[in-house]
């Protein structure tokens, strides 16, 4: 399986995703530079956290200038895996792809640590290898990771199972209805604030965030050998 | 202030208007004598700003020739942006620290996040990838509305530039102590990897190569911030403060990676301190050449910018670079991938000479080591303050302590000693995945990526033994470091400095700094751990009374297997706990004495570095044998505080142990030289073999109570989370209770 | 040369952390009276004036990036400088 990873100017942790997916999986993942995203051959994108273009006017908003997010809407369409953490969730959110926006966090300061994640869907392309309910530590950094939707659409995103990842403890950022992370309407697309890139080997953030990759690994080889 | 209206060079003389930049009539004379001629407005720009202290080092030169800066690790001592350490497999270790205390004192946020971005810059400068951060801060002590500001101001400074960039901090000290209230010292770290043969110099050399320009633009921001940086901040005085980009500076950090693997490049410096001039003066004077610069040709933010204003602004995120002639379109391409403008302003030139042209003329002709190497040397008055023979003489006796819990509640709760996670969970300690130990632990430690290596860092400095005794306090900063490195499972191998001083024009300082230097040499030499990289903060002083001295110490360390790392928490029941070490009466700058008395006075600790470096030798050949649990230093506030934060890090345990001796020097003195160490049970036996002054003193218990006993019984008895919350909770609670 | 302020606020029903700390501070230090703070912000475009239908372009770049709609809200005012 090929990955993507997504890069946009300030994309400062594109280097924990591809870590994560050659070193510990074993994978093939290559960087892609925002200008030259051309993402036929790729079988899954990653959007990476940082702070791209500098988290100016809103963190992820400035992407949308680039031609990537365009491959990137037809690449979502053809039902593909696209996962976006941290800035790739904002990035994701700002371009439409996923429902809502992002506020400061709710002490106003950056924060960073380690979090307890619910997983409450585990039918998705990326959350098979968990157990429903289960509970996950995943690392985390942010400044504005206070997610936000409206009452409407939070109705909708409970109704189609779409919340997949919710904070178990601790939503100190203040997210709406305790959300860490959620799908698009056709599940091909998660994004969520935690970063499980950072918890795929005991001695750096422990092991939490191994099954979300193993989900899509598993995904696409089922996919693969039905079609063939 | 355009050109027009710049005062003649008749004029500078006998208006002594070289005065209002920072120079003295005799660095004035030197500089005309050297020149031949009388300098222009602009050449008194250069001079000034590469004489200041900031620059030329012409105070603290002399002291700080004493160091030894020499190993069989080092690749690079100081005198480029950043030292370099051989750390095996054609792999080096690159590192610096640098203050950034007056601009922090004025705009912390600012402040704080610019001197992140210029230590980074010298890092990357050298061809390392920079892989971690580490700060050293100290702030009045919380009591005061300014100072809360500042702290508050700094933390977040430091956060949204190395947050930003993608770099994690993964260590740093916090002090708090009046002596710094209004006059904070922010001195930041950073650490890099790169393979030997990508090691990079500031250097302009070859005859016809060009000089060329990349990153921001020039504004008149910062100017004169190298003199600025070397003078006592004053009420009233609000210069233009340069502010930082860490995006930009992170496409900048990028292409200049990229750069390093290019053969056209020969030399790249950062436009630090003194920017243009500096930076231009250095690479030319390192390399025995010449360099002449088109002033037109700098991409400018303000119109109408005068020479002077350009070669003295400290615009940030800005690289000097010096490629092969011909190679210009190459590098000028590579930047442009990332957005960042890169284009040649000069070429370098066999005469020696910073030559520099506007608007078709020569605007300034100076001989570039007359600039960087020839700035006066003072050899300072150095005199024997009489606090320190009134110290001396003092009789020490042990302070007496009503509640020995109370006490212990107390200590755990000044912000020196409570914990600092209100400050690193606003940094982002994880990313780039190599983060083993993040902050709260004795010291901050990565792993070399590729490799079962690690690199472990820490930065520490007890001013207040510092002042109490320089000598001793400088030998005390450097061994402190080094326990912290030892407790980690880290060998030392250099260090980087900060010399945060007073007044280097008032005898007792300049004492200060030289006993200072003798100490840290001293125990440098002993442990093994030459510096490497370092800077001089001088006049950081407010309404005349100096800082206490802070010789702030980052050191890195190796770690020869990722399996050796060891931290400080307790990890598991019925683990055996030794002290290494015995107290003796070491009251005086202790943290009991201060919260006790409101000041410090008596005898620093002594510290006899022969018995240092046994015990750290023997502590870390049983860690490297897989025989250590867990371990720490003792360090402020003494055994009774380091055997609580080994619970504290430790979920359901607590400790139950026996001491001998006075209870209060028991629990609460500063002795030297010590650690607390758990060990396995099946493993007791070959550690106190391996160990020669550890005394086994009780055991980790599932029981979540410190317990300590003394010779006549029970002397302290409390829950962890009692104590934890309270050591926890005590910087919030102290930021919020004036808000 | 037209100057465009275009003002960004936070949409009435979403929480302003910002704004809830500023007015707990404007409250400690006495000012009683403020009953609501909300922190937005101005962004100045400098444009060509010669464009034709500019309200329209610049309503258009404010619902394509400037605002995000899911959070904030907008105003603008088109005004003629003078050059620098």
């Amino acid at each position: 399986m090929k990955f993507a990873i997504l890069v946009f100017p300030g994309s400062g942790c594109d280097i924990d995703m591809y870590h994560a997916v050659n070193t510990v999986l074993g994978n093939k993942a290559e960087y892609i530079w925002h200008t030259e995203a051309n993402l036929d051959g790729y079988d899954a994108v990653l959007i990476p956290s940082g702070a791209s273009y500098g988290d100016y006017l809103r963190p992820g908003a400035l992407a949308q200038s680039s031609q990537a997010i365009v491959s990137l809407k037809e690449f979502a369409a053809t039902g593909k895996p696209v996962l976006g953490v941290g800035n790739g969730f904002q990035i994701l959110a700002e371009a439409g792809l996923l429902p809502g926006a992002f506020l400061r966090n709710k002490g106003l300061k950056f924060r960073s640590g380690r979090t307890k994640l619910t997983v409450l869907n585990t039918d998705s392309t990326f959350t098979a290898d968990y157990e429903n309910g289960q509970e996950i530590t995943i690392p985390f950094a942010h400044e504005f990771g206070n997610y936000y939707v409206d009452e409407k659409t939070v109705e909708e995103l409970k109704r189609t199972n779409r919340i997949v990842f919710t904070y178990a403890d601790d939503n100190a950022d203040g997210s709406t209805a305790d959300i860490a992370g959620v799908l698009n309407e056709t599940g091909n697309v998660l994004g969520m604030m935690p970063l499980p890139e950072r918890a795929v080997e005991e001695i750096i953030g422990g092991t939490d965030g191994l099954p979300l990759f193993n989900s899509i690994l598993k995904r696409w080889s089922e996919n693969n050998v039905s079609q063939a | 202030m355009s050109a027009k209206h710049e005062p003649n060079a008749q004029q500078i003389k006998d208006e002594q208007l070289y005065r209002q930049m920072g120079m003295t009539d005799e660095e004035f004379d030197r500089a005309a004598e050297m020149l031949g001629r009388l300098p222009n407005y602009t050449e008194t720009g250069l001079f000034s700003a590469l004489w200041s202290e900031h620059c030329s080092y012409k105070s603290s030169k002399p002291v700080l020739r004493k160091f030894p800066t020499d190993g069989p690790r080092v690749l690079q001592g100081p005198g480029e942006g950043a030292g370099i350490v051989d750390i095996g497999d054609n792999q080096a270790a690159v590192f610096k620290m640098e203050s950034h205390n007056s601009p922090s004192a004025i705009e912390p946020f600012i402040g704080a996040a610019t001197g992140a971005g210029g230590v980074l810059r010298d890092v990357f400068s050298m061809g390392a990838r920079p892989v971690a951060l580490v700060n050293s801060l100290r702030f009045g002590d919380l009591s005061d509305a300014r100072d809360r500001y500042l702290f508050e101001e700094a933390v977040a400074g430091i956060a949204s530039y190395g947050n930003a960039i993608g770099i994690p901090t993964i260590a740093g000290e916090v002090q708090f102590d009046n002596c710094y209230s209004k006059r904070p010292l922010v001195n930041a770290m950073a650490v890099g990897l790169l393979n030997h043969e990508d090691i990079q110099k500031g250097i302009a050399s070859g005859v016809g190569n060009s000089v060329m320009y990349a990153g921001a633009t020039t504004g008149r921001d910062g100017i004169h911030g190298a003199t600025m940086s070397s003078s006592e901040v004053k009420d009233g005085e609000i210069p233009v403060m340069q502010a930082g980009d860490p995006f930009l500076e992170k496409l900048v950090m990028e292409a200049c990676l990229e750069l390093v693997k290019s053969d056209a490049l020969i030399g790249i410096q950062d436009m630090g301190a003194a920017g243009l001039t500096s930076s231009a003066a250095e690479m030319a004077s390192k390399a025995g050449y010449g360099v002449e610069l088109n002033l037109d040709l700098v991409p400018q933010r303000e119109e109408g910018m005068t020479a002077y204003e350009m070669m003295l602004s400290e615009s940030q995120e800005r690289m000097l670079i010096v490629v092969k002639k011909g190679r210009e379109q190459e590098v000028t391409d590579l930047f442009a991938k990332y957005n960042i403008q890169a284009v040649t302003i000069g070429k370098v030139t066999d005469d020696k000479m910073l030559r520099l042209l506007h608007k078709g003329e020569v605007v300034a002709e100076v001989s570039a080591d007359a600039l960087a190497e020839d700035a006066p040397v003072y050899h300072k008055k150095s005199e024997e303050p009489a606090y320190f023979r009134e110290f001396q003489a003092m009789e020490m006796t042990e302070p007496v302590v009503a509640d020995l819990n109370e006490t212990l509640k107390d200590l755990l709760q000044r912000p020196t000693i409570a914990s600092k996670e209100w400050v690193y969970n606003q940094f982002d300690t994880q990313a780039r995945s190599n983060t083993v130990v993040a902050p709260g632990s004795s010291a901050g430690v990565i792993r070399v990526s590729g490799t079962n290596k690690g690199l472990a860092m820490t930065s520490d400095c007890n001013s207040r033994f510092v002042y109490l005794d320089p000598e001793t306090g400088g030998k005390i900063a450097v061994a402190e470091a080094a326990r912290n490195l030892i407790c980690s499972g880290a060998e030392p191998i250099a260090i980087t400095d900060c010399l945060n001083f007073g007044s280097a024009d008032k005898p007792e300082v300049f004492w200060q700094l030289e006993k200072s230097a003798d100490g840290i040499s001293d125990a440098c030499r002993k442990l093994n751990a030459p510096v490497i990289s370092g800077n001089v903060s001088l006049s950081n002083e407010v309404n005349g009374v100096p800082i206490y001295p802070t010789p702030t110490i980052g050191m890195v360390g190796l770690i020869h297997d990722l399996s050796q790392v060891t931290t400080t928490e307790f990890k598991s029941a019925g683990d055996v706990i030794y002290v290494i070490g015995e107290a003796s009466l070491d009251f005086g700058g202790s943290e009991l004495q201060q919260m006790m008395e409101g000041k410090i006075f008596g005898q620093a600790p002594a510290i006899d570095l022969e018995v240092e470096a046994a015990r750290q030798k023997e502590l870390l050949t049983a860690i490297q044998a897989g025989l250590v649990q867990s371990a720490t230093d003792l360090s402020e506030g003494g055994f009774a505080v380091a055997l609580c934060e080994k619970a504290f890090g430790a979920e359901g345990l607590g400790a139950g142990v026996t001491v001998s001796g006075s209870a209060v020097t028991a629990l609460f003195s500063e002795t030297q030289s010590r650690f607390l160490v758990t060990v396995k049970e099946e493993k007791a036996a070959d550690f106190e073999k391996a160990v020669a002054d550890a005394i086994k003193i009780g055991v980790v218990t599932d029981s979540n109570r410190i317990v300590i006993n003394g010779e006549n019984g029970m002397l302290i008895d409390g829950t962890v989370d009692e104590l934890r919350s309270a050591w926890k909770g005590a910087i919030q609670c102290l930021l919020n209770s004036e808000a | 040369m037209t100057k465009v302020n275009v003002y960004v606020t936070l949409r009435e029903s979403v929480v302003d952390p910002q704004g809830v700390a500023t007015i707990e501070a404007l409250q400690t230090m006495g000012y009683k009276e403020v009953e609501n703070v909300r922190i937005g912000k101005l962004i100045e475009l400098e444009v060509d004036g010669s464009v034709a239908d500019i309200d329209a372009r610049v309503k258009e770049m404010c619902e394509k990036l400037l605002v995000n709609k899911v959070i904030e809200d907008y105003r603008y005012e088109i005004g003629e400088v003078a050059g620098k």
